[in-house]
């Protein structure tokens, strides 16, 4: 039985990055699928792309039936996405069918069905061989209408027409106030529903998706971010996380010889990430530095994502203790990127992280400091963003390393952000400032490092005009 | 009611009435024996009535913007109406085509 049904329930890519890892596979092939949110939230060009990578990546013609825009207003649309439907429309791959409906024109005289519509999509199909059906928004149908029972029981008609027909349709209806949609869509789509839903929390703005049903198939619960940039919606799957990527046995710099000399290795393993943690006013960003230039005299390419200081004032701090990233800017080893964490929802800086990640392609990458980001969500969620990103760092072979603000000096080990990287953090750097005898002492201790002998000592460090300056010599 | 509506009619000009129907489904029938009533009745010589199946020109439906079956289009006079359903309420039919009597 089991296996029967596996075998029956077949599956489609539902062609938005991310959601196939989150749906198993993809929307469930030849049926209705609803896609449902409050005005803005993305439902156009959620569908839109479903049928348009439907024909780019699949194979897999489609119908764009319109009951909101014109197809010239689509086109521009799309186009500023870099979707042309005009071309694919022209090769008969796709087609746009605007349903115009003038309101004021209309009037009910008797019993009617709605065959008009259902001889246009059976038309629309047809003629180039559809394997994929965009209904936006059909609900637009019962405004204005008075027979909405007629109406109802002809939607119904036509959904389970269309799962005949063997057509993957999307379905986009508006957020209505007690339902999931203002028609209740939801009681004839039975298949899967995918809410979506924009939000303003503190000022910022995220996007999530949520699979409130999906019949047959599992699939993750979660709500789960999603973005919108000019390569449409992706949606990021934190839990997809795979422990495959390769390891590297090559040994780095941290840019400090007698940090350096901590390790049993004589330095950190290339591709690990390093998290420094310390309370304010113990030189994270110092070490972050020295990491950062000791990659730059590598000649390898080198982002810096700093949450705090504008480009100009680091380099301007920085070159007071002897650190000189002029040079470095010049010759374009060094890429500063600086942003406030309240300027954009999370999901937003993770876009530009990963951005910047393909443009540059950097060897090392650091962010300073990572705990900037946890006062524009729950610790949860940058947790999530976190294991995302380390996960692409990792792919690809990129040092990284971040620092992370602690506010008491012994609750590091209970600090739920610092839960959230600490594990994922391959080395653990923590940075103290105690007072001694009127004067204050800097120390550095290696909490843990995986795969490296490591200084079980405290050493102490001062700062001097080069940069960080050990005191204590290292045992090993 | 039903001596008003042998009154002598009022139309300003000639009707140009289009009615789409999906094949020979008995809403289609009711509103075509409806129409042909309507006009034979009220309208002698005085309409052009093409009836159209969107089975057999499915093209169609989507150039004039079909959606409900049966349709009625008022092409002329103009402002256009679209009347959809059987035809049945034949007082609202009337006044939607701009139909009035001598009283």
């Amino acid at each position: 039985m089991a296996k029967n049904k596996e075998e029956t329930f077949r599956k489609t890519p539902t062609g938005i990055s991310g959601l196939d890892e989150i749906t198993n596979g993809g929307f469930p092939k030849g049926r209705p699928i609803l896609i449902c949110g409050s005005a803005g939230c993305g439902k156009t060009l959620f569908a839109a792309q479903f049928l348009i990578k439907g024909i780019t990546d699949y194979k897999e013609p489609g119908v764009f039936m319109s009951f909101e825009e014109t197809p010239k207003d689509l086109e521009d649309n799309f186009m500023s996405l870099g979707f042309d439907l005009k071309k694919l429309q022209s090769q008969k791959k796709l087609h746009i069918d605007y349903v115009r409906i003038e309101r004021s024109e209309i009037e009910e005289t008797g019993e009617y069905d709605l065959e008009g519509l259902f001889i246009r999509l059976n038309y629309a199909i047809d003629s180039i061989g559809a394997k994929r059906v965009v209904l936006d928004t059909i609900e637009s149908l019962f405004s204005g209408m008075g027979n909405m029972t007629l109406l109802r029981s002809e939607i119904r008609r036509l959904f389970s027409w269309l799962k005949e027909k063997g057509v993957t349709t999307i379905i986009t209806g508006e957020r209505g106030e007690s339902s999931l949609t203002r028609q209740g869509m939801e009681e004839y789509v039975s298949d899967c529903v995918i809410l979506l839903d924009f939000r303003v929390i503190d000022q910022i703005a995220t996007r999530r998706l949520r699979i409130v049903k999906y019949r047959g198939s599992m699939h993750g619960t979660n709500e789960y971010p999603f973005l919108i940039d000019e390569h449409g919606i992706s949606v990021l799957p934190v839990t997809s996380l795979k422990l495959d990527y390769k390891s590297s046995t090559e040994i780095i710099s941290t840019g400090l010889p007698a940090l350096d000399n901590a390790f049993s290795t004589g330095g950190i393993y290339r591709g690990s990430s390093t998290l420094i943690t310390g309370n304010a006013g113990t030189s994270k960003t110092i070490l972050a530095a020295h990491f950062a230039l000791s990659s730059c005299n590598r000649k390898e390419r080198t982002l810096y994502f700093s949450f705090e200081e504008s480009p100009d004032q680091l380099v301007r701090n920085m070159a007071t203790i002897g650190i000189n990233f002029k040079q470095a800017i010049q010759s374009k080893l060094l890429y500063i990127h600086a942003s406030r964490p309240s300027l954009q929802g999370l999901e937003m800086h993770l876009m530009v992280l990963n951005r910047l990640l393909a443009e540059l392609k950097p060897r090392t990458v650091i962010i300073d400091p990572i705990s900037s980001l946890i006062t524009i969500g729950n610790s949860s969620e940058v947790g999530a963003m976190l294991v995302r990103l380390l996960d692409t760092l990792k792919i690809n072979q990129v040092n990284a390393l971040f620092t992370s603000l602690t506010h008491d000096g012994y609750t590091e080990y209970s600090n739920s952000n610092i839960d959230a990287v600490s594990s994922l953090a391959d080395t653990w750097i923590n940075l103290r400032n105690e007072e001694r005898n009127n004067e204050r002492v800097r120390s550095l201790l290696i909490v843990k490092s995986r795969g490296m002998g490591h200084s079980n000592n405290q050493q102490n460090f001062t700062i001097t005009g080069k940069g960080i300056n050990f005191t204590t010599t290292n045992k090993k | 009611m039903k001596k008003k509506l042998k009154d002598k009619s009022i139309i300003e000009a000639k009707l140009v009435l289009k009615l789409y129907v999906s094949g020979m489904s008995s809403k289609s029938m009711t509103a075509i024996e409806n129409i042909k009533l309507l006009c034979d009745e009220h309208l002698k010589g005085r309409f052009e009535l093409e009836i159209i199946d969107i089975y057999k020109n499915p093209k169609l439906a989507s150039e004039q913007h079909i959606v409900f079956s049966p349709s009625l289009l008022k092409k002329l006079p103009l402002p256009q109406k679209t009347l959809v359903g059987t035809l049945s309420d034949t007082k609202k039919v009337l006044k939607s085509l701009g139909i009035t009597f001598e009283k």
